[in-house]
């Protein structure tokens, strides 16, 4: 008799596998134990809703294809709410129409995990390259005062695994969590290797015990309130306006919206330790960094490999975790390097947050490339070797 | 509906099925969206219904307030997208009962995509769409519904666009229950929406109110007899109006250029989406 996690594996078939960046988001889903996906095809994202389509009914899972983006959003925050694990999948255009119902899954501390494989714009723009377009939509994105998660693999083997920590934190922090890839990286092949279930850790939301004085929002010193699914007999009301701990609307009171909307932001910014991941490279006796993400920073990691081999003092900043923004982890590389170089797949995005938390420590140099190419080693050499030439 | 025999008082219907914590209600004198909660209590009542394993969607706008006032497990969502989230909840959870509240703006215009594909994937959905001729939260606008030539805030020297037909469009599009009623006969709406309840498959109830505050102050139907009256002269049973069509003279025909049908225009059985994959789930589970 083969046992529910055996079927998952079934379904996904052979533990190496040479696939695609979408491909590994879909089963970073499955293995994290999503049961409901509600998607519209749109380039360079469709193949997550494909893998989906194919694995949930496998599974005993549901796919549900929805008339737009809007109401993808809308579905997966619908099916959360009965107890199971939701996720959605988009590109740009797509990721514009989900805003306000991702707004409404940050107010009703829903959980679920949105990918979305960027492609470049504004409008239709390129659908089938890559782009880091949405780095700031993400954080901004819906309308009022909120804080997002945001996770940023480089390679298909990290998409998978992250996809399943953003499934992670949004069971552990009530919240939609977002998986930023790109075009590139989601239809780009590489070896995948599906791990067992023992080398990655799987979250639950804390569910709610006792009906008696059970109130949907109120939360205790994580800040984050106990969860009751539709149908356990917990009679929740669940609405977009503010709230009180009961769930009832209070959308005319200050002190209300105030502490709710703070306990939001705060259930995420005082978890931050938990919830940012960066990795580095050439840390020590580093004069130039780079500080990159996404699939960028591939050919920064090789850079700064080749560069220190050469005697040069380069290293570089992988960011993984882009919102919540590690602002100290970036002030501390500002305080002991010359300069800082930010290659980015748009006209500038993430070099804000970065400029804000430097703080004019040192110079921050923006190396932009949009139109569908990938920064060359070469460029981002050359791009090093200048800003050397400028400050040392 | 022998059960109707047995129905609960009033007082005892409040006491069961309503959430206290909620009242007094949004709704202004003379609206009629009481009638429509107060309908919907009889047919939960009739259906004995296991309010435990219910669940009342909604949009934006009035009508979206009625998903608070019942005492289940309730989610008022964004606005026009009630039945997107209404069909996460029933696809992921088939053995919930999902009854979605929304108004003509909400169901019909800013929602009027979701409308067409969740009939056309036949979800199992109640739906009671309360048709007002406006968007009456915002202060009385033009919707989709509203009569030719009348007028709004959005409309202030008339309307000159053309009314949606809501039931029209669901019932051409296939859902196996579509209903009209106006409020001021309460025992054929709590019919349909005990009926449709029961329908595996999507139904629509679309319930005539009256808005005197935003919509009839500015058409002569501010005065609650007035409005009734209106109502009755304007709405004609379905099966009036085929005998007329049929039968008539011309001028009888003629004469119901604008009158709105009320009554059941389609009854009938289609698999639902639900049933349809959990047969699909059945064919290729590992």
């Amino acid at each position: 008799m083969s046992t529910h996690r055996d079927r998952l594996r079934q379904a996904m078939g052979d533990k190496v596998q040479f696939v695609q960046g979408d491909d590994a988001c879909a089963y970073g889903a499955i293995l994290a134990g999503c049961t409901f996906f509600a998607g519209y095809p749109i380039t360079p994202a469709t193949e997550v809703a494909e893998r989906m389509a194919e694995i949930l009914p496998k599974i005993e899972g549901c796919y549900i294809q929805m008339e737009d983006e809007i109401a993808s959003m809308g579905a997966i925050v619908g099916a959360s709410w009965t107890g199971v694990k939701t996720m959605t999948a988009t590109s740009g255009p797509g990721f514009s129409l989900m805003q306000e119902n991702l707004g409404y899954a940050i107010m009703t501390e829903t959980p679920c995990v949105i990918v979305n494989v960027q492609r470049s714009g504004p409008s239709t723009g390129q659908p089938t390259l890559g782009a880091y377009g949405d780095m700031m939509q993400a954080r901004w994105g819906t309308h009022g005062d909120h804080e997002i998660i945001m996770l940023c693999p480089a390679s298909v083997q990290e998409a998978m695994e992250l996809t399943i920590v953003a499934f992670n934190l949004a069971e552990a922090y009530r919240t939609p969590v977002l998986v930023f890839i790109d075009g590139e990286l989601g239809h780009m092949r590489e070896r995948l290797v599906i791990p067992e279930d023992d080398e990655f850790e799987l979250v639950e939301r804390t569910c709610a015990t006792s009906r008696e004085g059970y109130r949907p929002f109120a939360a205790g010193e994580n800040l984050v309130p106990a969860f009751a699914p539709f149908g356990a007999g917990f009679r929740t009301y669940v609405t977009g306006l503010t709230h009180n701990e009961a769930g009832l609307p209070r959308s005319a009171s200050a002190p209300i919206h105030d502490q709710l909307v703070r306990r939001l932001a705060d259930k995420i910014l005082r978890n931050t330790d938990q919830i940012i991941r960066y990795e580095e490279f050439g840390a020590e006796e580093c004069e130039i960094a780079i500080i990159a993400y996404g699939i960028t920073a591939r050919a920064c990691r090789d850079v700064v490999e080749e560069g220190r081999q050469r005697g040069l003092k380069v290293g570089l900043l992988r960011l993984i975790t882009i919102w919540p923004f590690p602002d100290e982890v970036v002030a501390r590389w500002a305080a002991r390097v010359q300069a800082i170089l930010v290659p980015e797949m748009n006209l500038g995005q993430i070099v804000h947050p970065i400029r804000e938390a430097v703080a004019g420590r040192c110079p921050v140099m923006l190396q932009s490339k949009i139109g569908g190419e990938l920064h060359t080693p070469t460029e981002l050499s050359e791009a090093l070797e200048e800003l050397r030439c400028q400050v040392c | 509906m022998s059960g109707l025999l047995k129905l609960k008082t009033a007082a005892e219907l409040r006491q069961t099925y309503l959430r206290h914590e909620m009242f007094p209600t949004i709704f202004c004198d003379g609206c009629g969206l009481g009638n429509v909660l107060n309908y919907t209590l009889w047919a939960l009542d009739e259906l004995q219904l296991d309010l435990d394993r219910t669940v009342f969607v909604s949009g934006i706008g009035c009508s979206s307030r009625l998903s608070g006032y019942v005492n289940a497990d309730g989610m008022h969502t964004t606005h026009g997208r009630a039945l997107a989230f209404a069909s996460g909840i029933k696809a992921a959870q088939p053995d919930l009962n999902v009854i979605v509240f929304t108004g003509d703006g909400d169901g019909s215009g800013i929602g009027g995509n979701h409308l067409l594909h969740t009939i056309r994937r036949n979800m199992d959905l109640t739906v009671i769409l309360v048709n007002n001729f406006t968007y009456g939260m915002t202060g009385g606008q033009a919707a989709p519904t509203t009569p030719i030539d009348s007028f709004s805030t959005t409309t202030p020297y008339g309307n000159i666009e053309y009314p949606l037909d809501i039931c029209a469009l669901a019932q051409t599009l296939g859902a196996p229950y579509v209903a009209r009623w106006m409020i001021n006969q309460p025992y054929p709406p709590i019919k349909s929406i005990a009926q449709g309840i029961q329908k595996r498959g999507f139904a629509l109830i679309e319930m005539l109110v009256p808005c005197p505050t935003a919509y009839g102050r500015r058409n002569g139907l501010k005065q609650l007899e007035t409005i009734w009256q209106w109502y009755r002269e304007h709405t004609i049973l379905i099966d009036d109006y085929e005998h007329i069509m049929h039968f008539g003279s011309p001028e009888e025909r003629a004469a119901l250029h604008d009158t709105i049908k009320i009554g059941v225009f389609q009854d009938c059985e289609r698999e639902s989406f639900e049933a349809r994959w959990a047969t699909l789930v059945e064919q290729v589970k590992l």
